[in-house]
């Protein structure tokens, strides 16, 4: 009786690692359009639904844990962006200046005014997330292909780069951040002489991001902005429109620009809390000016 | 009839538990971050369901929740499925060979999910091949992660014991006290029938 007892549970378990094993290899080898492929996006879409609704119903739960962190970090954000506003100030000034004669410029030139005209803007409501964000940092949004969602679509929040859709449903899209290990993006830095570079998570902490492979004497400083750098690279993949948003310099260390060719970078847009997205949708088969991102 | 019903009471509950433990984490505790990380309830309650219930249900258990979690996450299947089995079977044959009565051993167990979860799915990633470098940052987080889980493990414990109270085929430690307030001999005393009666 004993014998048994242990014998079943022994079958069981080889039989639960064998079905785990089995699935593994298969769905490794499939292409996306797969038979396996094909059942994990009808099981997704019709979680969604209850995704949603969780989503929307435990919102007060998120806030509330959100709230103790966003307290702590208010009042030091709040000096900061005092300082920030002052310079920014004197900034504006010139810029708009700038603005008005690169206006003309451009109508002399008959370009458009703005890198983003041709997109539309789907706004959309996160609705999950992975549990393990170490090596996966994914979004799962309410808008999927039936909406003009497509692989690949860049994705915009607070004003800057979140990242870009990786796979679709029906009704659901997953978006890669940028603090992905696979992201990579080509990214330019506002510093007068716009030194570019590819845009990559730093490992083990996500939020900070590094600009690599930048010009080892580049003139950068705190605070300098980031932006896509829209060019294309043989390593990277999928599309980024050139000049929007990434996130501003956090250390340039010219010992670690000098060695590494990297300086680190904060995303402007909240990664960690986010409740909506923008998903740029543009016209089917553009890729005109785009920038590029791509898993090395 | 009535025997019939209770047999399907456990895994009813257990569907029920692996189906809301799934939907609230993707939803909400997975944006919730702790120290910087972000918080993964799933192996604790599946260590959990291995203490309580015992190794198969653990490993059942695990593999369904794992399934679950990777298809719902669009993830690569079985890579999930295979780690939780681990867990729920770890945890299921603790139980069965030690019968630990001490309070802070859900503590210790949820550390070691956590651990195992982590670390584990980190290697199944880079022999998949996602290419990040190793770095005493990546460690860091890792640590933080475990000692994140190990906080939270007690209190998801008693969440999940309440929840499938009942429905347990026996209670190590409800059948260890009755044994000797009720006048029963020690285990020590019946080494023989006790050996014969565990599980191995």
């Amino acid at each position: 009786m004993y014998d048994k007892q242990v014998r079943r549970r022994r079958a069981v378990l080889a039989l639960l690692v064998v079905v785990s094993l089995i699935l593994l290899t298969a769905y490794f080898g499939e292409s996306a359009g797969s038979p396996l492929h094909s059942v994990q996006r009808g099981v997704v879409t019709v979680l969604s639904p209850i995704q949603e609704g969780a989503s929307r119903a435990l919102k007060p739960v998120r806030d509330l844990f959100g709230w103790f962190g966003d307290t702590a970090r208010a009042k030091k954000e709040r000096d900061q962006l005092r300082a920030q506003r002052d310079r920014l100030l004197q900034q504006v000034v010139g810029y708009q200046v700038a603005l008005q004669e690169n206006a003309q410029l451009r109508s002399t030139l008959a370009l458009d005014k703005s890198d983003l005209q041709g997109y539309d803007k789907r706004t959309v409501r996160v609705i999950g997330r992975p549990s393990n964000n170490l090596l996966l940092d994914r979004l799962e949004v309410d808008a999927g292909s039936s909406a003009g969602v497509r692989v690949g679509d860049p994705v915009v929040a607070d004003g800057g780069l979140v990242g870009h859709v990786s796979f679709v449903t029906p009704s659901t899209a997953f978006v890669t951040l940028i603090t992905d290990p696979s992201s990579g993006v080509s990214a330019k830095v506002l510093n007068g002489a716009g030194d570019t570079g590819l845009l990559k998570p730093s490992v083990g902490d996500p939020l900070d991001l590094l600009v690599q492979l930048l010009p080892r004497h580049a003139r950068i400083a705190v605070d300098d902005v980031v932006v896509t750098g829209g060019f294309r690279t043989s390593r990277l993949e999928s599309l980024y429109p050139p000049n929007v948003p990434i996130g501003r310099v956090t250390k340039a260390d010219p010992e670690e620009l000098a060695s590494d060719q990297q300086v680190h970078v904060a995303p402007i847009a909240d990664l960690r809390h986010l409740d909506f997205v923008q998903i740029l949708v543009g016209p089917s088969g553009s890729s005109g000016a785009r920038a590029q991102v791509g898993t090395p | 009839m009535n025997r019939g019903a209770e047999g399907y009471q456990l895994p009813l509950r257990l569907a029920a538990l692996g189906f809301f433990t799934v939907v609230i984490q993707t939803a909400a505790i997975s944006q919730i971050t702790v120290f910087g990380v972000t918080v993964d309830v799933s192996p604790l309650v599946v260590a959990s369901v291995g203490l309580l219930a015992g190794s198969l249900p653990g490993a059942v258990f695990g593999f369904a929740v794992g399934l679950f979690v990777d298809v719902a996450l669009v993830q690569t299947l079985g890579v999930t499925s295979l780690l939780f089995i681990a867990i729920g079977y770890g945890a299921g044959r603790l139980r069965e060979l030690r019968d630990p009565a001490h309070g802070l051993v859900p503590l210790a167990v949820g550390a070691a999910a956590t651990a195992f979860a982590t670390v584990g799915f980190s290697l199944m990633q880079f022999m998949l091949g996602v290419r990040a470098p190793v770095s005493w940052l990546l460690l860091r987080q890792v640590v933080v992660t475990i000692l994140v889980g190990a906080l939270l493990a007690l209190p998801l414990y008693t969440l999940v014991r309440r929840i499938v109270q009942g429905s347990l085929p026996d209670d190590p430690r409800r059948r260890r006290r009755r044994a000797y307030t009720t006048g029963g001999l020690s285990p020590l005393q019946r080494p023989s029938r006790s050996i014969g009666s565990g599980s191995r």
